[in-house]
């Protein structure tokens, strides 16, 4: 992983520096709400509806066990013992108190972390898919570019206040788990006929309001141009994006109105133009940071099958949270964080820290976040997957259930976020408890559930095979269902189905929807693709079939 | 009288701004117009004072007054507030592509301690500080890091730096 040298250290030490002054005048009353709001937003930040909300970065979701330890010992000093994942693979810890944020942050630094621009408009924490340097259709590691569009991105003299927060994706595989297609930027790893390393440029997708799936603007930028790239987009988002309305100040409302073509005319003639005063990313630079994404030192394994002769518990842990590696002998295996009866992303302090000794004894001392909210051990050899799956379990970490309708995402909602108008954890329960048969998930197959509290989207409710948004109504919480989304293979925008349900129907409503599925799919069919051959009209008539309540 | 943090210096400022009344000096010798006013005159603007400047709002846009460069001694940026962020852009725009090597001062409600650093990096050489800040610790806050990954304005003495571009140095 990226380790960083004096400058890097330098610029985090510094940065809480400054927090502990902008903190202390704060308190002193120096510095009024106002004031002092879009400063700390910019490191991380927020005031919940219980408590201060500090969001953590962890860059492209790659930690290592020291710092996975370290996010244990911050949320046992200054929350409650534990930590909510996020889709954008940082780590939030909902109680710590004001007048500590600066010494938590100065904490992360013995670390080599950080909360910078985890909120506020900005150019947020960047994004990679989970499988990133394992996965075997990979064109290249997407991480060492995201790191070096962290740094370029890191307190970006021109850039950090942008009209709206700024979202850049990196994915490596023609398969995109990063949600790329979805973000202010997706970046996509392409070589050239000559084996040069490149990027489609996609800009203007997003989630919240208005969900928009990105524009091309370029089938190929050369990696040496990527900084320069980047600034020119910012430029032309920094002086003509919209900040007279909230709701209409994300780029996609910008490359919308001018229209993507002329979006990429007015990129194109500022790279041009401006050039000679961008940041050049020079080979020795590359080479420097993508050293530092070096495979580890693999062992040379059989390919042996892990299975043989153990039991059905096991198998099915195998095969639904564990997926192939590159590497012969060596698996990536979730850690699931989608235990029935848990919230899901939350991980208790004494399961980091579990977890960071487990990965330093079978997986090279390295851990990543997932942008579903579960952790990867990514480099497991498979003669340690038995023993690895009994602590697992024991730890409460084992739920074989990834990629299955009870992987749910869903943002904290209404119990932790101010913005939320509904809650999102109790429907999360309820959808567990309905689905607790083990036999008919796997049987349901690969469906996925997202679920947000309100419009902002942070639970990628748009994507979601099935998605799930609570809307306020009078004071009650109601769920929003949608149908037919999709953020893997090609991203799709679902369909809101009908009318919002009460929070008492949301499990029911799914319940006879996947019902639907089962009655109507062919042999071996996934639900996203019995939706797409039928519509949405057979799934929404038996979704209300039972509930007149709805209204 | 008006004072303002120039190239680290705390100097009474010799401008006027347009509407304002005229200081102690005798006629203008170094007056601020608005662009929106400077255009509407055209060429009228050219000597009425000894040394001209333009103040931009947000919204202008910097390839306007390019052509009227040679004539300006100064050009003051507006940052009505700290999270408007288009003076940085302008800043930029106005030092590397069009080549401004007059006075580039940032003035309005957003010119804060905390957004000095990111100004100079930009090319801002001078400050007019918002009501009520303190002109020693905006001062401090130009030195609160000495490293940076961008490229930026030598306003500030950065020690180490990630990437260079490849027309400064």
């Amino acid at each position: 992983m990226y380790r960083y040298d004096e400058l890097d250290q330098a610029l985090v030490d510094q940065r809480v520096a400054e927090f502990r002054d902008q903190t202390r005048r704060h308190l002193a009353g120096e510095l009024s709400e106002e004031q002092f709001r879009p400063l700390r937003l910019r490191n991380g930040l927020y005031i919940q509806r219980h408590a201060p909300m500090l969001r953590i970065a962890i860059p492209y979701g790659l930690l290592s066990s020291t710092q996975l330890r370290k996010l244990a010992g911050l949320a046992r000093r200054y929350d409650r013992g534990y930590g909510h994942f996020t889709t954008r693979q940082n780590l939030q810890l909902n109680w710590p108190q004001l007048a500590d944020v600066p010494q938590i942050l100065a904490e992360l630094a013995t670390v080599q972390m950080h909360a910078m621009q985890t909120s506020g408009n900005c150019v947020r924490n960047v994004t990679a898919d989970h499988l990133a340097g394992i996965a075997p259709d990979e064109v290249d590691d997407p991480r060492p570019y995201c790191e070096i569009i962290r740094q370029w991105a890191t307190l970006h003299p021109e850039f950090t206040y942008l009209p709206r927060k700024f979202k850049i994706a990196v994915t490596g595989s023609p398969e995109d788990r990063a949600a790329s297609e979805v973000h202010d930027i997706g970046l996509h790893l392409q070589r050239d006929a000559h084996g040069q390393i490149g990027f489609t440029v996609l800009v203007g997708g997003g989630l919240g309001r208005a969900p928009v799936i990105g524009a091309c603007i370029r089938e190929f930028l050369p990696l040496p141009h990527l900084l320069s790239y980047l600034e020119a987009i910012l430029r032309v988002y920094n002086r003509h994006g919209r900040r007279d309305n909230l709701n209409k100040a994300r780029i996609k409302v910008l490359v919308k109105s001018l229209g993507a073509e002329r979006f990429r005319e007015q990129v194109e003639a500022e790279w041009r133009a401006g050039r000679e005063h961008a940041a050049l990313l020079p080979p020795e630079e590359i080479a420097r940071v993508r050293a530092c994404f070096a495979p580890p030192p693999y062992a040379t394994l059989p390919d042996s099958d892990a299975t043989a002769g153990r039991e059905p518990a096991f198998q099915a842990w195998y095969c639904y949270n564990t997926r192939a590696h590159r590497v012969p002998g060596y698996r990536a295996v979730f850690v699931s964080l989608k235990a029935h009866g848990a919230v899901p992303g939350d991980m208790s302090a004494v399961q980091m820290e579990a977890v960071a000794a487990l990965a330093e004894r079978v997986s090279f001392g390295l851990v990543r976040t997932t942008h579903t909210q579960n952790l990867l051990l990514a480099d497991v050899p498979q003669h340690e997957l038995y023993t690895l799956w009994r602590e697992l379990a024991q730890l409460k970490l084992a739920m074989p259930n990834i990629g299955t309708l009870t992987d749910m995402i869903a943002c904290p909602g209404l119990d932790f976020c101010s913005l939320a108008n509904a809650s999102t954890i109790g429907v999360a329960r309820d959808i567990q408890q309905r689905f607790d048969d083990l036999d008919y998930l796997y049987d349901l197959g690969e469906i996925e559930i997202k679920m947000s509290g309100c419009m902002n989207a942070c639970g990628h409710h748009h994507v979601g095979h099935i998605g799930v948004l609570g809307v306020d109504k009078h004071g009650e919480e109601w769920y929003q269902i949608s149908l037919g989304g999709s953020a893997t293979g090609f991203t799709a925008l679902g369909e809101v189905i009908g009318p919002s349900v009460p929070r008492a129907e949301v499990a029911g409503t799914i319940e006879r929807i996947v019902e639907t599925y089962r009655a109507t799919r062919l042999d071996g069919e996934r639900f996203i693709d019995t939706l797409r051959r039928l519509g949405l009209a057979p799934f929404r008539e038996r979704a209300y079939a039972a509930h007149p309540a709805a209204a | 009288m008006r004072h303002i943090l120039r190239r680290r210096e705390w100097v009474a400022d010799e401008w006027r701004y347009l509407g304002e009344e005229p200081a102690d000096a005798p006629g203008d010798a170094a007056l601020i117009v608005p662009f929106a006013q400077w255009r509407a005159a055209d060429q009228g603007w050219r000597g009425r004072a000894a040394r001209l400047g333009v103040q931009l709002a947000p919204p202008d846009r910097v390839e306007e007054l390019a052509p009227e460069l040679p004539h300006l001694s100064l050009v003051a940026v507006e940052f009505p507030n700290p999270g408007d962020g288009r003076g940085y852009s302008q800043g930029r725009l106005l030092r590397e592509r069009f080549g401004f090597t007059g006075e580039l001062r940032a003035v309005g409600a957003g010119v804060r301690q905390d957004q000095v650093f990111l100004l100079a990096r930009c090319g801002f050489d001078a400050l007019e500080l918002a009501a009520g800040e303190d002109r020693e610790a905006a001062l401090a806050a130009l030195s609160r890091y000495d490293v940076a990954y961008q490229p930026g304005a030598p306003q500030v003495a950065i020690r180490r730096q990630r990437f260079f571009a490849p027309g400064v140095r």
